[in-house]
């Protein structure tokens, strides 16, 4: 029985050397893009962000590696205890949170200030990935199959769609719906289902959107739907946003050169809207080459997670993969004025350290996969079975 | 159990690649937008970074000088002092004032009128405090300008008239654009036109020559931030302001500031000629007023005082007043008498003080009368009989040809607004004016330069001029070289040469009207001149036999218009000069003012500099 089995490394020395070291480079380079970006909409300057981001991206780095020594096994045992811990985590936001923006994400933890949403997004993989592979195949287009994910799902996005942040209520949505889907859901249900939401959408045409959506969020749609409204108000940043890239032209305006990044047209440049900045000094060719850098990094987690031979890691590494590209995307799309406002960071190169510590953190489990693809962990271990 | 792993297996790499093929859609999708912004569509947005990033900020040009003959400076600009405050760095606007408070007194309504200003623009946005400043204030407000925050001692130009009233007619004066002006110019100007300070020419040669003036804006490339700031200014890339043409004006400043200082307080005009070229050496009007005051705004009191003086002073009388030429027309007459053959010149009238005409008795001024007189004598002693007699023989429409030839009822350009034409009546004219026939009384009148004939100082000027060169020249205000020479008038040397000696005669021989003048006073040089009075009034028999008999008896409105008109020198003439006072109550009034200025004038000229100037010194003349 154990004749096919190839082998997983069990010792550090033997785990180093099957490292993703592909990975690991794409990832060195988008926090490298990130520092000097930083640096370049500090002003020339590693202060105030820069140096921060790279000591960040450093700590990050070596948990990275960390995490990817640890065996499968760990993890589907830390699974929900880990899950429960990021939803207490989310109700003392609710209750104690600090206010931000006008917004509820942060809890304060003595020295560290924390964003349990992020936290969470990892939990919710983790937690899924585990619900499914105990799950036997045949079960997940039934009721006992499907419940307890959507619960999974549904109880974090409640309570981080009330902080308000549509945008990580998102991401967690579409997280799950894909490992849900990955984890092997029958095309009929799919199809049923999207009938039921194709239903929904003429609902909420007749029932109006004005309804679900919170007044700030309507004024998105709004302005993102008529980009000459209101100018100077909801959609100056907007349009700031897509004169910054725009005016980059091919191969942008060069290094630390940016006018719009400089001179403060759009305020926030550190964080949700440093692609613009990018695009700006290095053009139409510096962000088509961040863009390949990241559609590099899901290719190759697509590629270990088909390698991975247990349903854990599989579907752990589809939801860090889902993840990372819904950001890339909701990002870089709302950036261009290809989506409403949301607000999104930009992994790795946006300025935010739980986003940084949580996106390495996710690394470090796909990392984990690959080098313990071969892994094949029993169903229904104990907690820390 | 392992059929099933591999159908397992095989549905997960399937759908994972699914999920490539959408991701990479995605991407595809985001790398298009990217391509649409950044390339097909990178011109429209670096265009609107550029716009975000770069003002423009005008900067005004210097307004162009207006000089005299010599380029002495009439219209000049001068240093502003004024004071800034941008409330950005002062904090609190209103403290910031009480701060200033003891070096720069403000009124509520000055107050009133910066605070509103801060609370409608930005605050980085500076705001003119007070402007003008006198030194000893600017002085101290630059002392202490390190302890009062956001108070920025500035300097800017404004337009100065250092001759003040004896050019305000002439040069007009500039004030802040209204938004008439604003809608009467070009769009590209109006940035300027709204510019704080800036002023435009309102009357006189300032607006109309105001395009040569003005100059061109420039503007100051600056780097903006998102809030307005400005970074950084970008000299090599902003373009400098073109200053304003000078204007040169034939006018001499010496010789107007001293027909100004010389008419006082009179209400009249002063108008010098060269009698050759046409070129206007003074234009005077009086009382006039400080244009100064209209630079910086003129105080509504100030204003209603010159609307409400009843000498006038905002009305240029020297091109604007007409009036009756009275005993100066005879010059005309003369001429016309004698080149058109109707009085020999050796031809005698008898003047016995009055004439009948029908039920009519016209008068000589000299009530005992002249007895026989000529031509010459006619003109000498201003015999109004003589006049009637040769008017008469003439008839109105070679009258009126004659005088239309010497500029009379002419309209002449001289490049400001308000020449005014007067008139020069004939039949046709009554007819259509007063729908009656022209009367033998009316050639009368005529020919003594009464009734319905009327001219300006300017007019005068121009008469006399063509009377003492033979030449047809026309009045100019401003300088230009290629000026062609004047055509001859058209009239008999013989003719003019005769009317010329009359009148010498005038002046320079006993018995003549103005033989009292005691000639020009310079070494022998001659002068020839025309007494004239403009009746205003008929003292009536009922005011005679109550005692009234002077025109000092009259009220001042109604007294007569005093007249002289002169040129020297009589043998070889150079300059002209009329001078008309309102209400002097006869010609006396007029022709010592006339004779000193073109003493003045005769002065002043390089050939006659000299042997005379030495002794002219800085006399005032006109007490000899």
């Amino acid at each position: 029985m154990a004749v096919f089995r190839e082998s997983v490394p069990r010792d550090i020395p033997g785990k180093m050397m099957e490292l993703n070291w592909t990975l690991v480079l794409l990832l060195a380079l988008l926090g490298a893009a990130g520092v000097g970006m930083l640096y370049s909409v500090g002003g020339g300057s590693w202060e105030p962000w820069a140096i921060n981001h790279a000591v960040r991206f450093a700590l990050g780095f070596v948990g990275m590696i960390v995490i990817a020594m640890f065996p499968p096994r760990f993890w589907m045992g830390l699974a929900y205890p880990v899950y429960v811990g990021a939803l207490i985590l989310l109700v003392l936001v609710e209750i104690a949170g600090v206010t931000i923006n006008g917004a509820q994400r942060w809890v304060d933890l003595g020295p560290i200030r924390l964003q349990p949403a992020e936290i969470m997004k990892l939990a919710l993989v983790l937690a899924l990935a585990r619900f499914y592979h105990d799950l036997e195949d045949i079960k997940v287009t039934t009721i006992s199959g499907l419940l307890p994910p959507l619960l999974i799902i549904g109880i974090p996005a409640i309570l981080i769609v009330s902080q308000p942040d549509l945008g990580t209520t998102l991401l967690l949505a579409a997280t799950g719906v894909m490992v849900i889907f990955m984890a092997g859901l029958s095309w009929w249900f799919i199809l049923a289902v999207a009938g039921v939401g194709l239903a929904g959408i003429v609902g909420i045409g007749v029932f109006g959107l004005e309804n679900i959506l919170a007044d700030y969020q309507m004024d998105r749609v709004h302005a993102f739907l008529n980009p000459d409204f209101d100018p100077l108000g909801i959609n100056y940043h907007p349009n700031q946003a897509v004169i910054t890239l725009g005016s980059g032209g091919m191969t942008g305006k060069g290094f630390l050169e940016g006018t719009q990044s400089k001179l403060g047209y759009l305020p926030e440049m550190q964080t949700d809207y440093i692609f613009t900045a990018l695009g700006e000094e290095f053009g139409f060719v510096g962000g088509i080459a961040v863009l390949a850098v990241y559609a590099l990094i899901m290719a190759q987690g697509l590629i270990i997670a088909i390698s991975c031979k247990s349903p854990f890691l599989r579907l752990m590494t589809i939801g860090v993969i889902t993840t990372f590209a819904s950001y890339v995307f909701i990002n870089i799309g709302m950036v261009s004025r290809l989506l409403p406002v949301v607000g999104v960071p930009l992994p790795l190169i946006s300025y935010g350290g739980t986003v940084v510590l949580a996106v390495m953190a996710g690394f470090g489990l796909i990392l984990g996969a690959h080098i313990h693809r071969n892994a094949e962990p029993p169903r229904g271990a104990g907690l820390f079975g | 159990m392992r059929a099933d792993r591999q159908e397992q297996d095989l549905k997960f790499t399937r759908r994972a690649l699914l999920m490539a093929g959408a991701g990479g859609l995605a991407f595809l999708g985001l790398g298009a937008r990217l391509y649409s912004l950044q390339v097909l569509e990178t011109e429209r947005y670096r265009l609107m970074s550029e716009d975000n990033q770069f003002n423009f900020n005008l900067l005004p040009p210097s307004r162009g000088r207006i000089l005299d003959r010599f380029g002495v400076a009439v219209a000049d600009n001068r240093d502003s002092y004024r004071v800034l405050l941008v409330p950005e760095q002062s904090g609190d606007v209103a403290s910031a004032l009480d701060r200033l408070q003891p070096f720069l007194p403000l009124g509520n309504y000055e107050r009133e009128r910066i605070l509103r200003t801060a609370r409608s623009q930005r605050s980085f946005h500076a705001i003119t405090v007070a402007d003008d400043l006198d030194w000893n204030t600017f002085a101290s407000i630059n002392l202490s300008a390190p302890d009062l925050a956001g108070v920025t001692p500035d300097v800017g130009e404004v337009r100065s008239y250092p001759y003040g009233p004896a050019f305000a007619h002439v040069l007009g004066y500039v004030q802040p654009p209204n938004d008439e002006d604003i809608a009467n110019n070009p769009r590209d100007a109006e940035r300027l036109l709204r510019h704080p300070g800036f002023r435009i020419g309102k009357t006189g040669v300032e607006i109309a020559r105001e395009s040569d003036l003005r100059g061109e804006s420039g503007a100051l490339k600056t780097e903006v931030n998102a809030r307005g700031r400005v970074i950084r200014e970008l000299p090599e890339q902003s373009t400098e302001p073109v200053a304003g043409r000078d204007v040169v004006l034939t006018l001499d400043a010496d010789i107007q500031r001293y027909a100004h200082e010389r008419l006082g307080q009179d209400s009249g005009s002063a108008v010098v000629m060269d009698v050759n070229t046409g070129e206007l050496i003074a234009l005077v009007s009086s009382p006039s007023f400080d244009p100064n005051l209209f630079v910086g705004g003129i105080s509504s009191a100030d204003y209603a005082a010159l609307r409400e003086n009843d000498r006038n002073p905002l009305f240029q009388k020297s091109i604007q007043g007409t009036y009756p030429p009275g005993s100066t027309f005879k010059a005309v007459v003369a001429a016309a008498a004698l080149e058109h053959g109707v009085v020999p010149p050796s031809e005698t009238v008898r003047c016995t003080g009055s004439v009948r005409l029908g039920d009519r008795e016209f008068h000589c001024w000299r009530r005992r009368g002249h007895g026989l007189v000529n031509l010459r004598e006619a003109v000498k002693t201003s015999c109004d009989i003589y006049f009637y007699e040769i008017a008469e023989r003439l008839g109105i429409d070679r009258l009126h040809e004659m005088a239309t030839r010497f500029g009379i009822g002419e309209q002449f350009d001289i490049g400001i607004a308000g020449v005014r034409r007067g008139n020069m009546p004939n039949p046709a004219w009554k007819r259509s004016r007063y729908d009656q026939g022209w009367s033998t009384g009316d050639t009368y009148n005529t020919g003594i330069g009464q009734g319905f004939v009327t001219a300006s100082p300017l007019q005068l000027a121009v008469m006399t001029a063509r009377v003492a060169s033979g030449r047809a020249v026309s009045p100019t205000l401003y300088r230009n070289a290629m000026m062609p020479p004047a055509q001859h008038i058209g009239v008999n040397d013989d003719a003019l040469a005769q009317v010329r000696d009359g009148l010498r005669a005038v002046v320079e021989e006993a018995g003549g009207t103005s033989f009292s003048l005691g000639g020009l006073g310079i070494d022998d040089i001659e002068m020839a001149g025309k007494t004239g009075t403009a009746q205003v009034y008929s003292i009536t028999a009922a005011e005679r036999e109550a005692g009234v008999r002077e025109q000092e008896d009259l009220p001042w409105r109604l007294r007569d218009h005093g007249l002289f008109m002169c040129y020297a020198p009589a043998d070889n003439p150079k300059y002209a000069c009329v001078v008309v006072i309102e209400h002097g109550g006869g010609s006396s009034a007029a022709t010592r003012p006339a004779r000193d200025i073109l003493r003045r004038v005769v002065a002043r000229d390089p050939s006659s500099r000299a042997g005379v100037f030495a002794d002219l010194g800085n006399d005032r003349p006109g007490g000899a």
